[in-house]
């Protein structure tokens, strides 16, 4: 389904991710893991369009490299940034709202605002109110209902569980796992490694800006590659 | 204190002006980090199409109409033509191709009509002033403060009910995640531009309505003003710059009126001197924009 041939991304002088190849299939969940500053969220940010890169990115058979991001979004690629960056000076449902802007009629924009109210039954309480005023889980929940608004076919999930309580990490992974029996492919960047390979099916090790390891998410975790990410090796 | 509400109602129509202008500058700051300089000349243009249209003999409602129509159509060209070119741009090279923008309109005017003042005769009842048992109110004042809360109603219910005004307003937050929303960048941006070139739009057929004339810099000392009221109410914020429009009408107007005679030729510094006074006690302005912006 997407297709990511020798992607690079460039701050200046800065090289975060050095010739990346990637293939995502159809309706499994592909986990990106590695250390802090491996590369991981600049190969989401290559991905959807936010940073320049180089390299070829095929969605779908489509050419998407070089696309700007609303043009990569409306295509079917959507992505939960990391730190959720929803509108916090907006209400709960001006966030939903414009997570589905550019998808159908004001009146499918309601009928799929209420299915994500009675997703998240904490986004109806909080319909009305800032979105910066919910907690961190909430904020987490909104921010992957906005995304899903636009019903995407590919979503890519950037460290969904950081900075959440225990539960609420055991909350977005299942409802991870429940996104993806429902036919939604997703490409997850996590730092917890253990939960991560439990769900996916595919896993990639990223260090230095390169796969280290790629393989399915069974053989990462029989494989010391992790672990060497982690260490710096 | 007839006078005093006189000068009440005068405040309210000068702040009202700089509160839309103001609006027009933090519409666009707020989304593209722009302070537009050009913004003076949205109004020049709106004045002499004005102009324009009054030379052709042709009826007051339509030039101001043409007015407020090329003030839009002025605005999205500056954003197409010399803005996106820069967009992403320091604000620093934000602000000097504003600057350039600015001159080259200026200059546009002053050899292509005039570089004296063009009469803008508007008729009568706009002029006329009416007596509310013992205050005398002038009909431009009274009507500049019933445009500007129309239009600030107006812009209200466009911000909080439509898609795209929502989208303006979660853009002067975090502009990429507009963008992942789908959301067109050109279209919030172009938008913006037209909003606020419909707000110098109006201010500037007020501004005309008081005045009578038309200049090539006309412009100059009212964006000045907005620019001004913008800092005062927290650059970026859209309530503090309406707040700050008022606030700075309000200063300008009761002390033209109640200072003693001698004082006089020291109000402006004496304004700006509250202004300042305003700001080392609020630094960030009287209302702050709420953001969460990244770097």
């Amino acid at each position: 389904m997407l297709d990511v041939a020798s992607l690079s991304v460039r701050y200046g002088a800065i090289e975060a991710v050095r010739g990346l190849d990637l293939s995502v299939a159809r309706g499994e969940i592909h986990a990106i893991l590695g250390a802090n500053g491996a590369g991981k969220s600049s190969s989401l940010a290559g991905i959807s369009g936010l940073v320049p890169s180089d390299g070829r990115i095929t969605f779908e058979g489509t050419d998407i490299s070089g696309r700007p991001p609303e043009e990569i979004a409306r295509l079917g690629i959507g992505l939960i940034p990391e730190g959720r960056r929803i509108f916090s000076s907006l209400t709960v449902s001006e966030n939903l709202l414009l997570g589905g802007a550019e998808h159908g009629s004001p009146n499918e924009r309601k009928k799929r605002a209420d299915e994500m109210r009675e997703r998240f039954p904490i986004l109806r309480e909080r319909s009305a109110q800032k979105a910066g005023l919910l907690s961190g889980g909430e904020q987490q929940m909104l921010a992957i209902a906005r995304a899903l608004m636009a019903r995407p076919k590919l979503l890519l999930m950037d460290e969904p569980s950081l900075g959440l309580a225990p539960q609420m990490v055991e909350a977005v992974f299942d409802l991870i796992v429940e996104l993806k029996e429902e036919g939604l492919t997703i490409l997850l960047v996590e730092q917890n490694v253990p939960m991560s390979l439990d769900i996916a099916d595919q896993a990639l090790v990223l260090a230095q800006g390169r796969a280290s390891f790629q393989g399915t998410a069974a053989d990462v975790a029989a494989s010391t590659a992790v672990e060497g990410a982690y260490l710096g090796h | 204190m007839d006078i005093f509400i006189q000068q009440t109602i005068n405040a309210l129509s000068l702040g009202g002006i700089y509160a839309l202008l103001a609006l027009g500058l933090a519409v666009v700051f707020s989304i593209v980090r722009l302070i537009n300089f050009a913004h003076g000349e949205v109004m020049t243009v709106t004045g002499y199409g004005m102009w324009f249209v009054l030379l052709l003999n042709l009826p007051v409602l339509l030039s101001i109409a043409v007015g407020i129509v090329s003030a839009i159509v002025i605005a999205v060209m500056m954003e197409r033509v010399a803005f996106r070119q820069m967009r992403g741009a320091d604000v620093t090279t934000l602000l000097i191709t504003s600057f350039a923008v600015s001159q080259i309109i200026q200059v546009l005017f002053q050899n292509g009509i005039s570089a004296r003042p063009v009469a803008v005769v508007l008729p009568d009842w706009l002029t006329a002033s009416v007596m509310l048992g013992p205050v005398r109110l002038g009909m431009a004042s009274i009507l500049s403060i019933l445009v500007v809360c129309a239009a600030l109603i107006v812009l209200r219910a466009l911000l909080t009910r439509t898609v795209t005004g929502i989208a303006m307003r979660a853009a002067s937050e975090d502009f990429a995640v507009v963008q992942l929303m789908g959301i067109s960048a050109n279209r919030v941006i172009a938008t913006a531009f037209a909003v606020s070139g419909a707000l110098a739009g109006i201010a500037a057929v007020l501004w005309v309505a008081t005045r009578g004339s038309v200049d090539p810099l006309m412009g100059a000392i009212p964006v000045l003003k907005a620019f001004i009221a913008t800092v005062v109410g927290g650059l970026g914020s859209l309530g503090g710059a309406v707040l700050g429009g008022f606030v700075l009408g309000a200063v300008e107007v009761y002390l033209q009126a109640f200072l003693p005679e001698a004082a006089l030729p020291y109000r402006d510094a004496i304004s700006l001197s509250i202004i300042v006074a305003i700001l080392v006690l609020k630094p960030d302005g009287l209302l702050p924009e709420q953001t969460s912006r990244r770097s």
